[in-house]
């Protein structure tokens, strides 16, 4: 933590708070483009309700295509949260400071925008609420809680809410801080939401006692949710490639591959944007790289023993599936970029001091990822649909319609609109845990080097 | 007699405490004086009564409340719409547990969030006296009052420990 600077409180609170005190000049266009994004992606979304899934290019045999690949995509980015704010607060990492909020808020809105695909997906989305809530008693008919199509939603709901309030109590000591230094409507709203924060002790210890509790909480919820997307997949037994018995944790490490990457992403462009350099430091970036590198080797090591297992069964359908993926056009050629960028590009960069000090390397590093990792949920649940067996209908390739492309980019606009739009009003990076940081640490001398020291309490 | 507060403004923590050590010795009694801060210092920094809490009980509360409504939920639900699969038991024991699981967690984290409102004394729309600049760093030791004659006592003892500015309120 040799990065560390003497940050009084005044300054912190002028230099976190410029997104809510003040409107960076960027901010408006940003958002207006992004809306009007948000909202074309939203017309055609109504236009293939009204017309069908008939706009898409989901036809027999690959009824499951970019909808539901993004779905993976989106839960998989929500795993930031809970892996950097839960973990690293219960193993107390000081360099967790800045990147806790960012991590919740990725977390929230990722899942909002991932449960926007089943939904649409299903083509009638008012009867989706019949499928997940049938509670209709006159006729007798319940929700079929053996099928993953259910477990998924609960799974996902449960996750989305424990979220969303982990975040709002994280949040209770800055909107005490915004009350204070706002006035008019703004002070009336911030006054209500904090709930009459005053930071005595016993709301402070609640403050950590709380979070260390919800974190404990939260971790098994968030190993459960990937798992349980991973079985979505498990019921079509018939689809090779599908039911491989790691599904579950390769789903989840790769989620927190994808999820680690995006709060990188996303880190840096909080650092460019409102100009953040004194909280959101290299020190940070090389942090995050170092844990990426762990979880990037797991993952392959699961990508290669899924692969090994599927060879090593001698089940013919099976090896003609993972030649399709990797041997034969266009497949192979997404197999190639998907290997490239999730792995073979990033983490060998990752292993120099220099680039994961590099906040454009570990930018355009943590996009590559992303990329690769959403290449391999299409590489999934794609080919396995589109393999040409000896009885389907259909022998035709799936291509997606811009009908799919258009929503797949508006998912992106769409988080990002939620964020900047959260960023107007909430502070991005927790204040009370970066004063804390000044409060707890404290410059030694040993021998003639000047040490940063950090105080732990002991429980 | 109209309950009244006074609010000690400090830049420090050292002369904080000294007030809070203060106050203590002119026997004003726990509860009736605290420390705001705008932000988590090491527990007993000021030398402040450390609240004791129960928040602990609150997520086992809430799992068994979960657990119970989701072995009813899961086992009405399918007992109400028998359907038999390969001859196998109507309760689908693996299936339930999933559902079961997150309907656990869900309560225990919903359970925890309304625990750590009650907790921390909260909501609290009526806070009291209080000033914007202890979100600046300031530290703000607050005394409050049954009986006026303490008032003096109370801003002495605050004077002495070299409180910058006291609030009235």
């Amino acid at each position: 933590m040799q990065q560390r600077r003497e940050l009084d409180q005044v300054y912190t609170n002028r230099k976190l708070l410029n997104g809510q005190l003040d409107t960076p000049k960027w901010w408006l266009p940003t958002v207006v483009t992004l809306g009007l994004i948000v909202m074309i992606g939203i017309a055609v979304i109504l236009v293939m309700v009204n017309k069908g899934l008939g706009v898409t290019g989901l036809a027999r045999p690959v009824y499951w295509g970019l909808f539901i690949t993004t779905f993976v995509f989106w839960v998989g980015i929500s795993h930031a949260g809970i892996m950097i704010s839960a973990i690293l607060r219960l193993t107390q990492a000081e360099w967790r400071r800045p990147v806790t909020r960012a991590a919740e808020l990725l977390t929230v809105f990722s899942l909002l925008t991932a449960l926007v695909f089943p939904l649409i997906h299903a083509g009638r989305p008012w009867r989706i609420a019949y499928w997940i809530m049938p509670y209709d008693v006159a006729r007798g008919i319940y929700p079929n809680i053996r099928s993953p199509l259910i477990m998924d939603p609960v799974a996902i709901g449960t996750y989305l809410t424990g979220s969303t309030l982990f975040l709002y109590i994280a949040l209770l000591p800055d909107l005490g801080n915004l009350r204070d230094r706002t006035t008019g409507w703004r002070n009336a709203m911030y006054t209500v939401l904090s709930l009459g924060w005053r930071g005595n002790p016993r709301q402070w210890k609640m403050q950590t006692v709380g979070g260390i509790l919800l974190s404990a909480l939260m971790l098994p919820i968030f190993v459960s949710v990937h798992s349980i997307v991973s079985w979505d997949f498990a019921i079509a037994s018939a689809v090779e490639g599908w039911h491989s018995t790691i599904f579950a944790p390769y789903f989840v490490i790769g989620a927190v591959h994808s999820g680690v990457s995006a709060v990188v992403t996303m880190m840096a462009l909080m650092r460019w944007l409102w100009k953040w350099d004194d909280f959101i430091r290299p020190e940070h970036f090389d942090a995050l790289a170092r844990l990426l590198i762990v979880v990037a080797t797991g993952w392959l090591g699961f990508t290669f023993l899924e692969l090994t297992f599927a060879l090593y069964g001698q089940d013919a359908p099976e090896i003609a599936l993972r030649e399709m993926q990797m041997f034969q056009w266009p497949w192979n050629g997404l197999f190639i970029l998907f290997f490239l960028t999730a792995y073979a590009i990033p983490v060998p960069m990752w292993l120099f001091k220099r680039v994961r000090t590099n906040i454009a390397l570990m930018f355009w590093t943590s996009i590559l990822v992303n990329i690769g990792m959403w290449l391999e949920r299409f590489l999934i649940i794609v080919p396995g649909l589109a393999r040409r067996t000896p009885f389907v209908y259909t022998w035709e390739a799936y291509r997606p319609s811009p009908v799919e492309w258009t929503i797949f980019i508006w998912s992106f606009a769409w988080v990002t609109f939620l964020m900047l739009l959260f960023s107007k009003f909430f502070p991005l990076v927790p204040l009370f845990e970066q004063k804390e940081s000044q409060v707890f640490t404290d410059d030694v001398m040993i021998g003639r080097a000047k040490v940063p020291a950090i105080v732990r309490e002991a429980d | 007699m109209s309950t009244q507060s006074i609010l000690g403004l400090f830049q420090q923590p050292e002369p904080a405490a000294d007030a809070m050590d203060g106050l203590k010795e002119a026997g004003f009694e726990l509860g009736t004086f605290d420390v705001l801060t705008g932000t988590p210092y090491p527990e007993g920094a000021f030398g402040e009564h450390v609240p004791q809490h129960r928040l602990f009980r609150y997520p086992a509360f809430g799992a068994i409340i979960g657990f119970t409504l989701s072995i009813f939920l899961t086992s009405v639900t399918q007992l109400a719409y028998p359907m038999v699969t390969g001859g196998k038991p109507i309760l689908s024991l693996f299936a339930m547990l999933i559902i079961m699981y997150e309907m656990t967690m869900l309560s225990g984290v919903i359970a925890t969030v309304v625990g750590i409102v009650i907790e921390s004394r909260l909501p609290n729309m009526k806070p009291g006296i209080y000033d914007t600049r202890i979100t600046e760093g300031w530290i703000g030791v607050v005394v409050t009052f049954d009986d006026d004659s303490k008032v003096a006592d109370a801003e002495g003892v605050l004077n002495r420990a070299g409180a910058l500015e006291i609030k009235h309120a």
